[in-house]
């Protein structure tokens, strides 16, 4: 990579006079729509290469949102070719196609502007869910043992590594179709606690998993193992959540 | 929407129904293929308590069953108040049970 006279990069290697026409959904709250910006193709850019091409050197008001830019802090999640993707981990070639790249923010969300979905729904369900640690220890007493072979921790490790980037929230159809399903992350995330022999919670988190718009609404559809880039599966982490509740009912306690 | 009970009792209905759907295709089977006519079919149906017994609970699970199946299709397609997807649960599984316990009052005992 080089540096151009505006001080933004160029890269040696671009294939001259290639362009990729990128619509990005533009706009505020819910009115808007898609506006095509003509970008260079070049051989190695990702779709966040191409929304921060487009916002440094075209349009200075489009509105986004990145942190990492390594595929760790899943902030720069949105809608490629109607796709939920991390950008950052998206190479254009990906899915490029004839020339054409669609941008949008992520689905199930209320837009803030152009491609910043608001999340506030989305971690306000993870409260629902009861997705706070709750544990019985002070500071003062010793650390509890936990076992990396049993079966809890396992059940719960296979879930834990959420980074709560919303990707599967967005696959999901069952939120599209009702708002206030509480949703695949927070659900996986229920479920790692109740796994966790330290929590003390569970079950005021059962009751609440189990309501009216918990786990009991999920199709099994998968689109959220399918999309999830951590390659978490919370489907699975939402049958065993419909699992232990059936059981609490037949036993009296649910 | 769908709660830990309506999601059991769906399931709970599912498994009810499991062997007696295979029982009655059996029982369909076998009717078309022996050329029983309706007479001979209602000559075997009527009086018999275990025909009126399986058709009975066959009835009930199925209204059951599909009543929970259409609430959730109807608010994922319409939405609504949970009050009124109550009313509406309520009211299609006593119409599917009382147009199917009409049907088998009418082959067992009339």
């Amino acid at each position: 990579m080089d540096s151009g006279p505006d001080g933004a990069e160029t890269n040696a290697h671009e294939p001259a006079g290639q362009m990729i026409a990128v619509s990005l959904w533009r706009g505020q709250g819910s009115s808007g729509g898609l506006v095509r910006y003509d970008v260079p193709a070049r051989d190695n850019q990702t779709i966040l290469d191409i929304v921060t091409h487009i916002q440094r050197n075209i349009d200075s008001t489009l509105s986004y949102r990145f942190a990492c830019r390594v595929g760790m802090c899943g902030s720069c999640a949105m809608t490629v070719n109607g796709v939920p993707r991390w950008t950052c981990r998206t190479h254009s070639g990906q899915f490029t196609k004839n020339g054409r790249l669609t941008v949008e923010p992520l689905r199930n969300m209320p837009i803030i502007k152009d491609l910043v979905a608001d999340m506030a729904p989305f971690f306000d369900k993870w409260q629902k869910a009861e997705g706070r640690f709750q544990g019985k220890d002070s500071r003062t007493d010793d650390v509890e043992p936990v076992r990396p072979d049993s079966p809890e921790r396992q059940t719960a490790d296979a879930g834990i590594e959420c980074i709560n980037c919303a990707i599967c929230y967005a696959a999901c159809d069952v939120v599209a179709w009702n708002p206030d399903y509480l949703g695949p992350a927070a659900l996986n995330r229920a479920w790692t606690l109740m796994n966790d022999i330290r929590d003390t919670a569970g079950g005021e988190r059962l009751r609440a998993v189990s309501a009216g718009d918990g786990c009991h609404n999920c199709h099994s559809h998968q689109s959220c193992m399918t999309f999830c880039p951590n390659d978490l599966n919370p489907t699975a982490a939402i049958a065993g959540l419909k699992r232990m509740a059936v059981r609490a009912v037949l036993k009296g306690e649910l | 929407m769908l709660d830990a009970r309506l999601f059991l009792l769906q399931r709970a209905t599912a498994i009810v129904m499991a062997p007696l759907v295979l029982i009655h295709l059996a029982v369909i089977i076998f009717a078309v293929r022996g050329g029983f006519d309706a007479a001979e079919i209602l000559s075997r149906t009527r009086g018999s308590w275990v025909w009126g017994g399986f058709y009975s609970l066959f009835v009930i699970a199925a209204s059951v069953h599909a009543a929970i199946g259409l609430r959730t299709i109807g608010f994922e397609t319409f939405g609504g108040s949970r009050r009124t997807l109550d009313v509406v649960t309520i009211a299609v599984a006593a119409v599917l049970a009382l147009l199917g316990l009409r049907a088998v009052f009418a082959v067992v005992a009339s």
